[in-house]
Order: C-alpha cells, then structure tokens, then sequence
C-alpha cells in the first residue's frame, strides 16, 4: 500500500499549462524530496495533494491523515503554543498526543506563549507538532526551512529527520536546497518543463548525488535560459 | 504626572477667570458654581436621573446597532453577491450626514425615546459595520487554508478561524461606534428630552444657566470616557494576542 499514490495530473491556471498528466508514488514510510527551480510547479503539486488546489484531471488519492507544514508557521495569533497544536485535534486520543508533540519537537517549555512571543524557529516548530497531533501517515513540507536563518535552519532540519525516523511517516518535501533534499529524503525529484515533469528522480546514496542533483538542476536551468537567449 | 498639568492649569485659568471677574458669571460659571449645581442635582437625585436615561439611550441605541452591523457585516464580508446588492446602499446612506435623517426621524417616530435610540443606533452603525466588513475581508487566506488543510466544515471554519481574527477590527469598530452613540445622543436630546444630560444643556440654555450646562458638558466628558476606557479594557482582554500598535 502507498501513502500516496498521483495518476495524470493535470492543472492548469488560465493558459498556463502546470502539470499534464503527472504520475507519483510514494511508497509507505518513504521520504522524498521534490527539487526545481522557482515556480515550477513544485508547490502547486503538494497543494494538489493537500486539497488546497482541485487539480483539472487525474486522481490523487491518499492513505490516513495528511499533515501540513508551510513555509510560513501559520499559527493562529490567538491561540497559545498548546492550544494552536491542539487545534486539529478531534478525538480524546488525539489531544493526549498534544504534551508529546510538543515535547518532539522540543517546544513543552513554551506551551504557554502566544506565537507573537515565539522566535522563527520556535514558531515553525509549533507548526510542525500541530501537523503531528493527527499522527498522519503522509506529511508534506512545503519549503519548511526557507523563512529560517541558516544555523535555525540546520536545527531544524535535523529535528524533522529525527522526528521522520520516530514516526515513521512519510513524506514529501519540496524545496530548492539540495541539503535539505540529501539530509531528509531517501529519494529525490527534479521537476522541470512546462507543463512541468520529472526531470531526475534518484536514491540518496545511490544515483542522486550532490553532483547528479545540481547537474539535473542546473541542465534545467541552462535549458531554460539558452531557450530564452536564443528567442531574443 | 504630566497627563494632569494642561487640566490643572486648565481649571487654575478658569478660576482665575471667574474670580477676578475677566469674564462674566452668565458667560461661564465660576469652578465654584459649577460644583454647587452638581451637588445639588446630586442631592435632589436629578443627577442620577438624568445620567440613568442617557445611559439607557446609548446602551440601547448602541446595542440595536452592534447587532445589525454584525449580522449586515457578516452577510456582505462573507459573500460578494450579498455585497453587490446591499453594499452600495449602505454606503450611498452613510455618505449622507447622519443628523440629516433628523427630521425624517422625528416626523415618523414622533420626539419619545424610540426616536432618540434610533438616531443613537444610526450613528453607532456605520463604524462598526464598515470595520467588520474589513476585518473579515482582511482575514488572513494562509490561516484559513490551514483550517481546510484539517478538513474544517464550513461552520467550524467561520466559528474557529474568521470569527477570532476578525474580532480585533470588530471591537475597534465598536469603540468608535459606542463615541458616535454619545455624539449622537447629545443630538437626540438636545432636540427633545425631558430627562438626560442633553436636556440639562438646553435647560441651562433657555434659564442661562452656564453652571448647569457645564455640568452637562463635564458629565458628556466624563461617560464618554468611561465608555471608551471600558471598550479599550474589552479589546486588551479579549483580543491581546495582536502583534500590532494599538491605534
């Protein structure tokens, strides 16, 4: 069984073709990272996944609870740390996981603050235990790391690798740092084109090497410059 | 401390003005004089009278107008084809000056209480509904996708997400309507009262009483004050979480 499971995707905003007939899987408990450049389609995808975008063909379908975690903490301004993580919680057994998220993601000591008192670290920590508290089988990251400074970011970073392996969920994170893809994902993607495809896909220590990654981001990159270099 | 040197140095010139005779005592009441007809509507128990019934009439009026502004607020900020229909009416009626409804009003409603608690409700109105429809349409979509990314129902979104974050402009709104419900009440019952603190300055007016009529004034001062201080209270209470300068 897959945490997630994409069949010809297709979206398409006014003209612009984004996705035409996309296919993804992602096996269960397995990591990946979707890399490209700026406006490729790569947030687009996981708020296809997430229902935030209806896609115009093609099924995605999903297995359990899917958690979200933005670039942005999004917190609500109102809440408290606690009462923010509690928020998706519907059941008894879901709010008795609040203490324990919030202790994952190292946040128990600040359980009482509003999020206007939270650093940018802390604040997306809080994001990430309140995507927790449904214990999902599918997280997607959307660039979680890209509003952090670059030591919270490392921080970060290896709380959500440490959290991964406990929780043994899956995920699908889209970013623009090959680091971030090598340090979290067990296979890495390449989104390129328009309407976009799978430029590179590779296993981290196997095929998608720093070198291979940036090869297949850069080639991407290049492709699109020359095209516009030689149309002028 | 220095919030209370400009009022102090205030009343030592309007002392000095009143004792050394620089202005007339039918002109402006001596300090003096003024305190000797507050004690003596105090005593007489007209003072409490007259503040009970302009209290009542801003309640009232302010009430009425809270619950329409939040009811037509939330119909227009929540749906663009409500707001096509109701949204240029309201407008096109709060750009007329609102005591310009006066003689409409009291040609209708005749010169009792219903009269002035509807010219108090109009007033009190259009801040709030203007501000609650800006809260709503200034509520932030990135909070509200969250709510949908948990599966909210349509009813649990407006009660959990746009309810808390448009309540910080709907008590602005408030604050600024319950200022207007004073300004006008003091319309309502500078036209025709028997009671309140609008008819002792025309009382004070038609027996040239200045002492009187600036009773009325400092307490118009004071009520509006304390209305303005409680709703400031209400927001540092309910809506503390703000990140922002409170205006």
């Amino acid at each position: 069984m897959s945490a997630a499971r994409i069949r010809g995707l297709r979206k398409a905003y006014g003209a612009h073709l984004v996705f035409d007939g996309l296919d993804l899987d992602v096996a269960r408990g397995e990591r990946i990272a979707i890399l490209g450049a700026s406006g490729c389609g790569k947030s687009t995808l996981l708020r296809c996944i997430a229902g935030l975008e209806r896609p115009d063909a093609g099924t995605i379908a999903t297995t359990g609870e899917v958690g979200v975690v933005f670039q942005e903490p999004r917190l609500f301004p109102w809440l408290d740390v606690r009462r923010n993580v509690a928020f998706p919680a519907r059941t008894a057994a879901e709010r008795a996981r609040v203490d324990g998220v919030l202790g994952l993601v190292g946040l128990a000591h600040a359980a009482q603050r509003l999020p206007k008192q939270l650093s940018g670290g802390m604040a997306q920590r809080a994001a990430l235990a309140r995507a927790l508290v449904r214990d999902p089988q599918l997280l997607l990251l959307d660039e979680p790391f890209a509003a952090l400074d670059a030591l919270r970011r490392i921080e970060l970073r290896a709380a959500v690798r440490e959290i991964l392996e406990f929780t043994r969920a899956s995920a699908i994170l889209v970013t623009h740092d090959v680091e971030d893809a090598l340090a979290l994902a067990d296979r890495v993607l390449v989104l390129a084109g328009a309407p976009a495809d799978i430029a590179f896909e590779g296993t981290v220590g196997d095929g998608a090497t720093r070198a291979a990654i940036l090869d297949a981001l850069g080639v991407a990159e290049y492709e699109g410059r020359a095209r516009r270099a030689t149309s002028r | 401390m220095a919030r209370f040197a400009l009022p102090l140095a205030l009343f030592v010139g309007w002392w000095l003005a009143t004792a050394r005779g620089w202005v007339k005592s039918y002109q402006f009441a001596s300090p003096r004089d003024v305190l000797a007809e507050l004690a003596n509507l105090a005593a007489t128990g007209a003072l409490w009278h007259d503040i009970g019934a302009s209290v009542a009439r801003v309640f009232a009026g302010f009430a009425i107008a809270l619950a329409l502004a939040i009811v037509l607020g939330a119909l227009v900020g929540g749906s663009r084809a409500v707001e096509r229909v109701l949204d240029p009416t309201l407008q096109a009626i709060r750009a007329v000056p609102s005591l310009a409804w006066v003689p409409l009003i009291l040609l209708w409603l005749g010169i009792g209480e219903t009269a002035k608690i509807t010219l108090v409700a109009i007033g009190a109105f259009f801040p709030i509904y203007v501000a609650l429809v800006a809260g709503i349409r200034g509520v932030d979509r990135k909070l509200v996708e969250v709510g949908t990314t948990f599966g909210l129902s349509r009813a649990a979104l407006i009660a959990r997400v746009l309810v808390p974050a448009t309540l910080p402009q709907l008590l602005v709104g408030a604050r600024i309507g319950l200022t207007q419900a004073w300004l006008f009440l003091v319309a309502a019952e500078l036209l025709a009262a028997t009671n309140g603190i609008g008819f002792l300055l025309t009382d004070g007016e038609q027996t040239t009483r200045t002492d009187e009529i600036l009773v009325a004034i400092l307490l118009f001062a004071v009520c509006g004050k304390l209305s303005e201080s409680g709703m400031r209270w209400l927001e540092r209470r309910l809506v503390g979480w703000t990140d922002t300068v409170p205006v």
